[in-house]
């Protein structure tokens, strides 16, 4: 029980101290950040740090943002659809070439993501879609796991005679999927939803390929450009550790508010395992 | 998840109904996206790593893309420091793909038992990593590997231990620590909810054979789980090869992680600093065959294994 106790209370310092020294070096001057002990509060400096942060560049950390949220929110929603309808319309229908969309979809999880990621760039350079967002929106949108699962949530949450009863009331096929495929869905969608949406929170080797533009960068290519340059221009040391922590809150916390609902839809996709 | 695709079961019989094109509509546009950006990047690695980009004339006569057959890859499978990647990431590898999995699964598996006080307070200690991005977390495990910033290396230095993270012969470690810290809890999450969905009549039987907690963890609950354990190994062990992110922003911060340091930053570099995006082509092409091969190996010996249980049931 103890020691129970004790693992646990080792585990937990080990996942929250580079947390905690990030909020407590967020709030310290740049001068501090070497001079006093990493653990210890100084000056408190957290507001004239944001201030530099929301100015610096003409507030390019905020359009970094904004563009995470863009490529995120959107691209996990759209993402999220075409692999509902997909693995909605393999477990519902029977179509010619279906086993074989299945087993496609199945090999290629062994396709790794970040390998194809040059090679998607020099496509997307021939397609003129390089440094645009719609040359990183689309990529991510082929999410054979997402499909896999939704296909999996489907067989067991969509009854045939449900859609069947649906037919004979004189809904269409559309209609069918939009008012009830969807909502039998939704706790699975959410699982796909939050992974989508990590994966393009996440990603880095496709926008630091595909985007020479700053004004379109997301916050990961942003901060790492800013590490990099710190060792010239040493005020942005400071910055890249408040940006850090302002752009980790809002998604702890949305994850954080949100587990019940992927939690629940991890366990129904385990089922089946 | 073979299972979900080869039984139907008779209740679930498919009906003729509805109109004959709605199911290809409803795949069309995953189909398409896939063909655009799967198959044909895929396609485009192929097909690139076979030409070259051949100037002419010093340089001044413009240049021209010709066929150069396998050139391409004798020229990655000469490059030292390329190949130099793929032992480095399967040690890597081999060292943290069985720690993350060994400490995901106790944590696991004693978040699955009563002994554990305030729960949701350690789930949520060992969860919030995830939700920092691994670009972020290589950033901030960046500043705890500085000696002029981190605590961490402070309080050593003040016991007289003089550790540098990132020295040539710890900073792949250094590297490991970090993706531990960031995907221990996804994988715990996932084997968590993998021993939720056990039904607890499974360990009654155990209970009331008395066996203790620590043989009904190992004998019943791991055996339970075990499709939830191998989908995650494997997806770590694919992960481990694409090694790219902690790497590359590491990279700024010390001169002991070269541009080539893992096979996936290789090809990054070849494609921008050696601006040939033909030899980086190749090199992905490489790195995917390798990767498919491990996959493949996990897998084969994967089966092998639960054959093995199977028989012996």
């Amino acid at each position: 029980m103890i020691a129970v106790t004790a693992v646990m209370a080792v585990a937990a310092i080990y996942f929250l101290v580079p947390v905690l020294w990030l909020v407590i070096a967020s709030t310290k001057s740049t001068g501090d950040l070497f001079s006093t002990p990493g653990f210890a509060f100084a000056d408190f400096h957290l507001l004239d740090n944001l201030y530099a942060l929301s100015t610096y560049d003409g507030g390019i950390f905020w359009r970094w943002g904004l563009n995470s949220i863009i490529y995120s929110v959107i691209g996990s929603a759209l993402t999220t659809f075409v692999c509902a309808i997909t693995g909605y319309a393999l477990a519902v229908y029977r179509f010619r070439g279906r086993a074989a969309l299945i087993s496609v979809v199945l090999a290629s999880l062994l396709v790794p993501g970040t390998v194809i990621a040059q090679p998607t760039y020099v496509l997307l350079v021939t397609l003129g879609l390089d440094n645009t967002y719609a040359g990183l929106l689309l990529p991510a949108l082929v999410y054979p796991f997402g499909v896999l699962l939704c296909f999996i949530f489907a067989q067991s949450a969509v009854p045939l005679e449900l859609v069947e009863a649906a037919r004979l009331d004189g809904a269409g096929e559309f209609r069918i999927f939009g008012s009830i495929g969807l909502r039998l869905l939704a706790t699975g969608l959410v699982t796909v939803l939050l992974f989508a949406f990590l994966g393009s929170w996440n990603s880095y080797i496709l926008p630091l390929l595909v985007l020479t533009d700053q004004e379109l960068m997301p916050l990961t290519v942003g901060l790492t450009g800013w590490s990099q340059a710190s060792i010239t221009i040493p005020g942005l040391q400071i910055l890249t550790v408040v940006g850090s922590l302002v752009s980790v809150v809002p998604i702890a916390i949305v994850f954080l508010s949100l587990q019940r609902f992927w939690k629940a839809g991890l366990t129904a996709g385990s089922v089946r395992g | 998840m073979t299972d979900g695709t080869a039984t139907t079961t008779p209740r679930r019989r498919f009906s003729g109904a509805g109109s004959p094109w709605a199911p290809y509509v409803f795949v069309a546009p995953f189909v398409l996206l896939f063909i655009v950006f799967l198959i044909a990047p895929i396609g485009v690695a192929i097909v690139n790593s076979l030409f070259s980009r051949q100037s002419s004339g010093l340089g001044f006569g413009g240049s021209s893309i010709e066929f150069v057959g396998l050139t391409n890859f004798l020229r990655a499978f000469a490059d030292r420091d390329f190949l130099a990647g793929f032992p480095r990431v399967l040690l890597y590898g081999a060292v943290q793909v069985p720690v993350m999995m060994a400490v995901a699964a106790t944590l696991a598996l004693l978040f699955d038992t009563a002994l554990v006080k305030a729960r949701r307070f350690f789930q949520f200690s060992v969860f919030l990593p995830y939700a920092v991005p691994s670009v972020i977390a290589a950033l901030l495990w960046g500043f705890l590997y500085q000696p002029s910033v981190s605590p961490i290396l402070q309080f050593f230095a003040g016991i007289g231990l003089d550790v540098n993270p990132l020295s040539p012969g710890i900073v792949l470690w250094s590297i490991a620590n970090i993706s531990l810290w960031s995907l221990i809890g996804i994988n715990m999450i996932i084997l968590f909810s993998a021993l939720q969905s056990v039904p607890r009549e499974m360990y009654e039987a155990a209970r009331i054979d008395g066996a203790s907690e620590l043989r009904t963890a190992l004998q019943i609950k791991l055996p339970m789980i075990s499709p939830a354990i191998l989908l995650t190994t494997l997806s770590s062990i694919i992960g481990t090869l694409q090694l790219f992110n902690e790497p590359q922003v590491l990279q700024t911060i010390t001169s002991n992680i070269p541009s080539d340091y893992t096979p996936n930053m290789a090809i990054y570099a070849a494609s921008t600093l050696g601006k040939d995006p033909h030899l980086a082509s190749a090199m992905a092409v490489i790195l995917g065959l390798a990767t498919l091969v491990v996959s493949l190996l996990v897998l084969a010996a994967n089966r092998r294994t639960t054959n093995r249980a199977a028989d012996g049931i």
